[in-house]
């Protein structure tokens, strides 16, 4: 069972390595961005789908990472992709000062927060703030990125890149949903009195899945630039973090292959009906609606988390009796 | 001197609008304890609608400006009460025993419907009202010159301010509304149908925020599909303001709001006034998340 799993698992990231020579510019260009809104409703899956915190304003540590490369590498000639821990650490450092005052705030009223500091964010990009942001039009000219003297400039080059920080994502997501860290993050979302009860720092563990996510997002931020090679504030608006939230609470909060999904499905399907484009949001609107009356918890909700119990007592039993004999 | 009545009585007029929108929130609020994320685009759809019933049925031409605005925003308020009643109906009943965040996503779904709903029927690019309806006469107060609209705008949120006040306080509907706010359970053994209480609710607040849209396209003339989102944030921000739930509190702090973003955008920086807003908001969540006229106990934030 556990080979099948496996094998299946190579088999897929096989097919993902040979995608890119069956597949015209364009749609490998939708499969870089498919790749790039999975690693960051990923990264906001540790703070929604696993605290349970509803944060909306994850285009605000996306844009100050794709910032720190942007200026970085424009005024300052760093290498793009040096910039990179740069960047997620600049990003983790705004999540801490904002969030921190924050964090006791529940549910909806940490939401409207939220969205309030995303435009704010927004607001103070398009005014030019400290002169470095390049105000509405942003900034461009950022260079392309080299990766062992090899610059990466077409759509299949980059396609490596996403992907490969994808399953970088998704192997340390993994790791850390079955972390120590993981379960106290779920203890916390389903009841954070119980949790406080028992010897879990609410706040510290909350705060810290928002830096942690912050971190992941900047990061993003330095691929996105990289990408792009221009970036404005038009890119990080409150409707990024809309259809960022709508992945993870379509897919399933905390679950990793519900977040893949979710993706696939809000980023990829659009392509395929691309002359009801206009129809796309009304869709949203609608699906986030009818998932929450029919089906709460997601198209592919988390696993439970599975304790063996009896395995657990008979081993304590056996420490017992053997502290006896 | 003279700036500063003029950015007080701009400041008064835009808040009454905050004000009218706010008391959708915190009604909602106060008896669901939920944020009606879709308000703000009710709002929308009442400007739109005022649009068209304009336009199409020429109310100004046929019965003056005066009876003709009126007409108009009964007919508005109305039938935006009719789509909030419907809305309440269809995403928010079924939800109304499962987990408070639900309800919230689903909330937010609907605002995310409404708005691209607007902008199908109606189109993405922003619209005009036609400004021939409203007088723009100044009339002179202690020796400075104040646009008559403003005061028209601020005394019609008044009055409308006063009618849902006199409703809520002083009769029999009002009494109930107020009961399922502070426990729902009890006003049920008390024999109040909590369920028409609430949809009375979801179509008075949503009748007071489409009226408010009216005003803006009046005022302003200009409207756009994506306006409500903003109004819906500033008029939230005004009635975390006065304390959420709390219907004075909400009249009271649309208005602060108004007269803040008003100083705000003349002294501080017109560039920043949204901002400023925000700033509001985020401060008041974190100080007295009770608001200026709440009473509510701390476990509500």
């Amino acid at each position: 069972m556990m080979n099948m799993r496996t094998l299946l698992l190579f088999a897929v990231c096989l097919l993902l390595l040979a995608l890119p020579q069956f597949l015209n510019p364009y749609w490998t260009d939708v499969f870089n961005n498919i790749g790039l809104y999975t690693v960051l409703a990923l990264s906001l899956n540790i703070i929604l789908g696993h605290a349970g915190l509803f944060h909306m304003g994850h285009a605000a540590f996306y844009a100050v990472g794709a910032y720190t490369t942007a200026i970085l590498n424009t005024q300052f000639g760093v290498p793009v992709l040096y910039t990179m821990p740069l960047a997620g650490l600049l990003a983790a450092v705004f999540a801490m000062v904002v969030a921190r005052p924050i964090i006791h705030l529940r549910g909806d009223y940490l939401l409207i927060v939220t969205i309030g500091i995303v435009e704010i964010v927004r607001i103070a990009l398009v005014n030019d703030v400290f002169g470095l942001t390049g105000g509405a039009n942003g900034i461009f000219g950022i260079a392309r990125p080299m990766v062992f003297g090899f610059k990466l400039k077409k759509p299949e080059h980059f396609f490596y890149l996403i992907w490969g920080f994808c399953l970088l994502t998704i192997f340390f997501m993994h790791r850390l949903e079955n972390s120590r860290f993981g379960r106290a993050l779920n203890f916390i979302k389903e009841d954070d009195v119980a949790a406080e009860g028992s010897g879990i720092d609410t706040a510290y563990y909350k705060l810290i899945a928002f830096v942690l996510g912050a971190f992941w997002a900047g990061m993003t931020g330095t691929i996105y630039a990289a990408k792009m090679t221009i970036i404005s504030p038009e890119a990080f608006s409150f409707w990024e973090s809309v259809v960022l939230f709508t992945i993870v609470i379509l897919g399933g909060m905390g679950s990793i292959r519900g977040v893949l999904v979710g993706s696939f499905l809000i980023i990829g399907l659009p392509e395929i009906f691309r002359d009801l484009a206009e129809w796309r949001m009304l869709v949203f609107g609608l699906a986030m609606m009818l998932m929450m009356i029919f089906r709460t918890q997601g198209l592919i909700p988390p696993p439970p988390r599975k304790y063996d119990v009896l395995a657990y007592l008979k081993e304590a039993a056996g420490a017992v009796g053997g502290g006896r004999a | 001197m003279e700036e500063f009545f003029q950015q007080l009585t701009n400041g008064l007029a835009v808040g009454g609008i905050y004000a009218l929108i706010a008391l959708g929130y915190t009604m909602v609020y106060g008896v669901l304890k939920l944020i009606n994320f879709a308000h703000g685009d009710l709002f929308t759809i009442g400007a739109f609608l005022g649009l068209t019933l304009l336009t199409s049925l020429g109310l100004s031409d046929h019965m003056g400006p005066l009876l003709g605005v009126i007409a108009l925003a009964v007919m508005v308020i109305v039938l935006v009460g009719l789509i909030g009643f419907l809305l309440e109906r269809t995403a928010y009943r079924p939800l109304r025993n499962s987990q408070r965040l639900s309800a919230v996503v689903s909330a937010l779904g609907a605002s995310i419907f409404f708005q691209n709903a607007v902008m199908l029927i109606w189109g993405a690019r922003p619209l005009v009202y036609p400004h021939n309806i409203l007088p723009t006469t100044a009339i002179s107060i202690f020796g400075m010159d104040v646009p008559l609209v403003r005061i028209l705008m601020f005394s019609t949120s008044l009055v409308l301010m006063y009618a849902l006040y006199y409703l809520t306080h002083k009769t029999k509907i009002g009494a109930a509304i107020r009961a399922a706010a502070i426990d729902q359970g009890a006003a049920k053994l008390m024999g109040i149908d909590v369920n028409r209480v609430i949809a009375l609710v979801f179509c008075i607040g949503p009748a007071l925020g489409g009226a408010a849209g009216v005003m803006v396209g009046l005022y302003y003339g200009q409207i756009s599909f994506t306006m409500g989102w903003m109004y819906g944030l500033k008029a939230f921000t005004a009635a975390i303001l006065g304390g959420i739930g709390n219907i004075p509190g909400a009249m009271v702090g649309g208005l602060l709001l108004g007269v803040i973003e008003a100083l705000g955008a003349a002294y501080i920086s017109i560039a920043w006034k949204d901002a400023i807003s925000f700033l509001v908001l985020i401060l008041i969540l974190i100080v007295r998340p009770t608001g200026l006229l709440g009473e509510r106990v701390a476990d509500k934030v």
